[in-house]
């Protein structure tokens, strides 16, 4: 069967994508309502006085599955962010990089507005 | 490696300067809905798809407002698809409507592209939408959003397909599975191919449940593929209709995504986890990756998106097709 680990590891790490999710808008996540729901569900679903629960498994995978969604959606946006969020360079950096500079003419350029 | 490198260099920006060059000559198969100028291109600032979605169905999401003349200007000057929505609500809430749970921003209601309400049947789903609208911060990257594109989608359904188109659809990837394709040589990857594939491919064709009767999946090293017996077609085919249309949107969109209809057979029915059938998916690449060295910026970044992906597809099955019933005292069925 898959390899899930336990389901307290997935939910410290579900509640640390939460923090991390609101950290930045600054709520604390114990307002939020997927904080509640999960919680509500691990509880809920902790119990049961079967060896091999397929009920117990299906909640587990479905919460592993949305820790992943979760951290790799954070790990995407940090990647975009630092390699490639930093739109085109300016025409003046542009000649800057081989040290040439825009002439500058004080009428301005034919087309320009 | 260069084309997986190209793929991901600025995609948009360049393009957008130059469109009729870019078009062709530009990273990656496949059209770029961004420059198609209908009114249902993607709402994304440029450069944001990142590589090359197959399953683009499910994120094309919102309309475009932006003015044509705008498009021709350069990237700097504030041309192209410059135009990203500021996040402009304060809370994101739910609320039960009577076709099922609604989402709401502030006071306004969600509504998809096609300006339906968005609802969705499932409470656990509607929670995870809210938690993504709640994520945005400053500006809304709807690239980020997969659970929300996939329920436009089947909300809107703006492919117009019905259930057998798309359980067809579905199929069809089972002629060009990757797990099915096999290479010749260099042996260490034959290896792997053998010792990783191969066990996915057993527990497919001896599934208790519905292939009962043994089904036949073979792999091969020719470059026809892998010839599948037509009573594993059918057998696949009743299997999947017995999921109802928002699931089977779900299960298109990861088999579009793993390009394996094996790997998907074994994410939905928990054999697998999205980690690892994300691995089996890309085994080559890993590797080569492992040979020759990971380049973070291409393969790491195809990654993450892949298993956002994949589990935001996953997920989706899974909430559309369960009902919770919770019996106090054992017994769930």
């Amino acid at each position: 069967m898959a390899a899930l680990g336990s389901p307290a590891r997935t939910l410290r790490g579900l509640l640390r994508e939460l923090r991390y999710m609101n950290a930045a808008t600054g709520r604390p996540y114990r307002d939020t309502a997927a904080y509640r729901y999960l919680v509500k569900a691990f509880r809920a679903h902790r119990v049961t006085s079967e060896k091999l629960c397929r009920a117990q498994h299906e909640l587990h995978f479905q919460a592993a599955t949305y820790l992943c969604l979760l951290r790799s959606i954070r790990e995407h946006v940090a990647l975009h962010q630092e390699f490639h969020g930093k739109g085109e360079r300016s025409v003046e950096e542009s000649a800057g990089l081989v040290g040439l500079k825009l002439p500058h003419q004080p009428g301005g350029k034919g087309w320009e507005p | 490696m260069w084309r997986s490198c190209l793929r991901l260099w600025d995609e948009g920006r360049r393009l957008l300067n130059r469109p009729r060059g870019g078009l062709i000559a530009s990273v990656g198969p496949g059209p770029n809905p961004r420059l198609q100028a209908r009114a249902y291109a993607p709402l994304t600032g440029p450069g944001t798809e990142g590589a090359w979605n197959p399953g683009s169905l499910a994120s094309r999401p919102l309309s475009l407002q932006v003015s044509w003349p705008s498009l021709l200007l350069p990237y700097h000057l504030g041309g192209g698809l410059r135009e990203e929505r500021k996040r402009f609500y304060q809370n994101v809430s739910i609320t039960q409507g009577e076709g099922g749970f609604e989402i709401n921003l502030d006071h306004r209601k969600l509504k998809t592209p096609q300006a339906k309400l968005f609802t969705v049947p499932s409470e656990a789903l509607a929670i995870a939408v809210a938690t993504e609208w709640d994520s945005q911060q400053d500006t809304i990257k709807f690239y980020t959003m997969h659970l929300t594109t996939l329920c436009n989608t089947s909300l809107d359904n703006p492919t117009q397909r019905n259930k057998d188109q798309l359980i067809r659809a579905a199929v069809k990837f089972l002629d060009t599975d990757t797990i099915c394709y096999r290479v010749e040589e260099p042996e260490t990857l034959v290896e792997l191919q053998k010792n990783e594939w191969d066990p996915v491919i057993e527990w497919a064709e001896k599934r208790p449940f519905p292939f009962r009767y043994g089904v036949e999946i073979g792999s091969s090293t020719s470059i026809m593929g892998p010839s599948i017996p037509a009573r594993t077609q059918e057998v696949l085919i009743s299997h999947l209709a017995s999921y109802n249309m928002w699931a089977l949107q779900g299960i298109e969109f990861v088999v579009t995504q793993l390009k394996s209809m094996v790997l998907t057979l074994g994410l939905i029915d928990l054999r697998l986890t999205v980690e690892q059938a994300v691995l089996l998916s890309r085994l080559e690449e890993e590797y080569q990756i492992q040979k020759w060295g990971n380049i973070e910026w291409a393969h790491d970044y195809e990654l993450q998106e892949l298993r956002a992906r994949t589990a935001a597809g996953a997920l989706f099955v899974h909430l559309c097709s369960e009902s919770t019933t919770v019996k106090h005292k054992l017994l769930r069925e």
